[in-house]
């Protein structure tokens, strides 16, 4: 199932990437 | 009286923002979902005046308005010094947390204005009627536009972080 296909599956999917990405600049920064 | 073009330029950056991102989700979160009721609503009114007066609008500020965020946060970046440290995310030109973090947002505003002018224009004016396409071409237009959207409003949820996390600290 593609989470784009709900708006409820696109909000989550964009939160989990907001928290994988935030992890991604700390190491990137290293912080 | 000094005039701050730093100041000047974030002001509009933000206003530009505000026009795409607010119609991104009016896009998503109302026009889309109505459209799919009204054509599911067969003693309605249906959603032609919509297709025709509402969404050709919508488009020209969304695109445009996207194209102009794009511009006036390079501008931005490059006034501060960071446009290369940025896209290049620390790993050239500036460096540092704010840096990377202003450098995703960036990437993944850039991703966002991709799909805006590549993927969802070109394919709104097939389903819109603005240049002719075969019913085949339609329904593939329609399904790639709706991808492309969603997509949008996917990454606008961490490009915000970022925008906001570059100068105010990240939320995790």
């Amino acid at each position: 199932m593609n989470p784009l296909d709900t708006i409820k599956g696109t909000i989550i999917a964009g939160f989990v990437l907001a928290v994988v990405l935030t992890y991604v600049i700390k190491a990137l920064a290293g912080v | 009286m000094d005039i701050n073009l730093f100041v000047i330029d974030r002001w509009f950056h933000v206003l530009a923002g505000i026009t795409w991102i607010g119609l991104l989700y009016y896009f998503n979160f109302v026009q889309a979902p109505a459209m799919n009721q009204a054509a599911a609503d067969k003693e309605g009114p249906g959603g032609a005046g919509i297709s025709k007066y509402v969404a050709p609008l919508a488009l020209v500020w969304f695109r445009w308005a996207a194209l102009a965020t794009w511009v006036t946060g390079a501008i931005l970046l490059h006034m501060k010094g960071w446009l290369l440290g940025a896209f290049a995310l620390g790993f050239a030109g500036a460096s540092g947390v704010q840096v990377v973090t202003i450098g995703v947002g960036a990437w993944l505003g850039t991703f966002m204005l991709f799909n805006v002018w590549v993927l969802i224009w070109p394919n709104q004016k097939k389903i819109l009627g603005m240049v002719p396409a075969t019913d085949e071409e339609k329904a593939k237009g329609k399904r790639i536009a709706f991808l492309a959207s969603r997509s949008n409003t996917l990454m606008s949820i961490p490009m915000l972080l970022c925008m906001v996390g570059s100068v105010h600290g990240l939320a995790f």
